[in-house]
């Protein structure tokens, strides 16, 4: 998931449309993947650079709050472990700049919007993690949330985002699994991991509510971009959903989901949930998060410490390739 | 196999699967302490690699350790509640990361030694030496072969990606001697033919270690002076630190389980 508030183009009505819009979403209309090469509206190739590019992002600065724990996981296999995870994430920024990178658009350009805040990433990653639950929570809660979004992205009309997605998905369950047992392990230990658990729910539970972006009422940019199959559900439906799959697994875990509302409705066959804060959730987006300044400048601090390391690559490169050719000037 | 051997051995035994173990796990903390910082997704990605490799490996090495020891502790004991005057790896897997160039000169510095060592562990009499020598050594060899491509790369970019790799080179050269050592651990475990003496490996280190800095245009340091200490748990100040933090919960909460 990892991609909240995507700003898309205003939607327009079939009469207005163009012949070839009109082709274009008859296509989406009939489940055909666009490819790179295909024509496509102007409005449809920014949708998704901002979209795939929020959710590249979102992979690599995701390395930080995790990686946080990496060098203080409590047993060699529990790091072993967090370390696939995290590799598999940075892996997973791989396939998306690459994917992004077929709407022309390369991933330097998209990093240099990252750096100069242009470009977001998910709100959830400005959250610190302050015990080894919260390792527990993130892929519990965050990877259950961002694979509640992205398995229907698996349709999405975008081939080289569908297919990307298809990959990711595959990776993300086994992250979702390695959470939850962390915190498994912790609600059948000591009081004090109990309690620690405990108080990673607390802290995570609305943040992952908040991944899923604003509530549908105040969602401008959500009807073109559900018309254009690169979102395929509503925000609202996508977090009753999570609500509803997370309770019984906090339940299970012997946990209290934060919310005194949390009741379960027969008529709507879902939970009745309290909303987050939505005010804490604008306020993360525009940069005010507990983390946003850390994050964003580690991963600045990244790029530029390794501008030298960067430069030295393609120096040589160069070199090898003038050593070639005047190799082969020499055999002619 | 694992069964033919008996499972305790001697003193000698368990203190060199330590030393083994030991550098694994402390090189393998080193680079993950890289990840999400790196120069490029690429290098997050293969170091994190190159991490759960060595702590993989350092599983397998102190798990074998725990079991010739006999005492009852686990690969985690091991790694996780012993103080740093019990850990045997040599200083060099402790340097601080420093820059990215420092980072991946250790590692080819390492690895050039690590491919050597497990080629020859191939011939131990401990048939579960050469089990997890044989398993190692495909990891190992990839780690080599990507570590000295960049050194090669970097050598010869850019004036100043040369300057740092010389730079990084001399500072670590001084670590680099510990590897080749031998003391009586040693003789006891050269005698029982379970690995070669560790100066039998030196030739063949240097050999791997001068085509790469030939080819990177890089000046090999003068022998000089050699540190040493960390086989036989005199470390550097920084394992103390490295140590707080990776064992910090097992500390904080004696007995839990995780």
């Amino acid at each position: 998931m990892y991609a909240q508030l995507v700003k898309t183009e205003g939607m327009k009505s079939p009469e207005d449309m163009t012949p070839e819009e009109r082709a274009f979403q008859d296509r989406i209309d009939r489940n055909e993947k666009i490819e790179p090469k295909e024509w496509m509206p102007d409005g449809y190739r920014k949708t998704l650079i901002r979209q795939m590019g929020q959710h590249a992002h979102s992979e690599i600065v995701g390395q930080l709050p995790e990686g946080n724990w990496i060098t203080r996981a409590p047993t060699l296999e529990r790091k072993a472990i967090l370390l696939a995870k995290v590799q598999d994430e940075a892996g997973h920024g791989l396939y998306l700049y690459s994917a992004a990178e077929t709407l022309g658009v390369s991933r330097d350009e998209l990093l240099e919007m990252l750096h100069s805040g242009k470009m977001k990433y998910s709100s959830i990653f400005n959250y610190p993690t302050l015990t080894w639950a919260d390792i527990g929570a993130v892929g519990w809660l965050v990877d259950g949330a961002a694979i509640m979004n992205q398995v229907p992205l698996q349709r999405t009309s975008y081939g080289p985002y569908s297919r990307a997605m298809i990959r990711i998905c595959k990776e993300e369950s086994f992250h979702q699994r390695q959470g939850y047992d962390i915190l498994m392990k912790m609600c059948s230990g000591t009081p004090e991991q109990k309690a620690m658990a405990q108080d990673a729910l607390n802290r995570f539970w609305y943040p992952s509510l908040m991944m899923f972006g604003p509530s549908d009422k105040d969602s401008v940019h959500s009807a073109q971009s559900m018309a254009w199959k690169v979102k395929m559900n509503t925000n609202d439906e996508l977090r009753q959903k999570f609500v509803d799959q997370t309770v019984p697994q906090a339940e299970y875990l012997g946990l209290t989901v934060p919310d005194e509302h949390l009741k379960w409705n027969e008529e709507k066959g879902g939970y009745d949930f309290s909303e987050p804060d939505w005010d804490e959730f604008f306020a993360v987006i525009a940069g005010n998060g507990p983390c946003n300044a850390e994050r964003l400048q580690a991963r600045v601090d990244a790029w530029d410490n390794g501008a030298w390391f960067r430069d030295g690559l393609m120096a040589h490169a160069e070199k090898a390739e003038a050593r070639r050719a005047s190799a082969r000037i020499a055999a002619e | 196999m694992a069964a033919a051997a008996p499972a305790t051995g001697t003193v000698a035994q368990a203190e060199w699967l330590q030393r083994v173990g030991d550098n694994c796990l402390i090189l393998g903390h080193r680079v993950s302490e890289w990840c999400g910082h790196s120069p490029a997704l690429e290098e997050d990605i293969a170091l994190a690699n190159t991490a759960l490799d060595l702590i993989g490996q350092c599983q397998l090495w102190l798990g074998l350790a725990a079991e010739v020891e006999g005492k009852g502790r686990s690969a985690d004991d091991l790694a996780f509640l012993r103080d740093a005057g019990a850990f045997r790896n040599v200083l060099l897997v402790e340097r601080p990361n420093g820059d990215f160039g420092q980072t991946l000169m250790r590692q080819f510095l390492f690895d050039a030694w690590h491919h050597e060592f497990l080629k020859a562990l191939s011939d131990s009499s401990d048939p579960r030496v050469a089990e997890i020598a044989a398993k190692a050594s495909k990891e190992v060899a990839y780690h080599l072969e990507r570590s000295a491509d960049l050194v090669v790369r970097l050598g010869d970019g850019t004036e100043e990606s040369h300057e740092r790799m010389q730079k990084a080179l001399d500072a670590l050269w001084p670590y680099t001697g510990e590897l080749f050592m031998a003391d009586a651990v040693d003789a006891e475990i050269a005698a029982a033919g379970i690995a070669p003496s560790p100066d039998s490996l030196k030739d063949g280190w240097l050999r791997t270690v001068k085509a790469v800095l030939d080819e990177a245009t890089l000046a090999v340091p003068a022998e000089g002076w050699q540190h040493k200490g960390g086989k036989k748990g005199v470390h550097t100040e920084h394992l103390g630190y490295i140590l707080a933090e990776m064992q910090f919960l097992q500390r904080a909460y004696p007995g839990a389980t995780w």
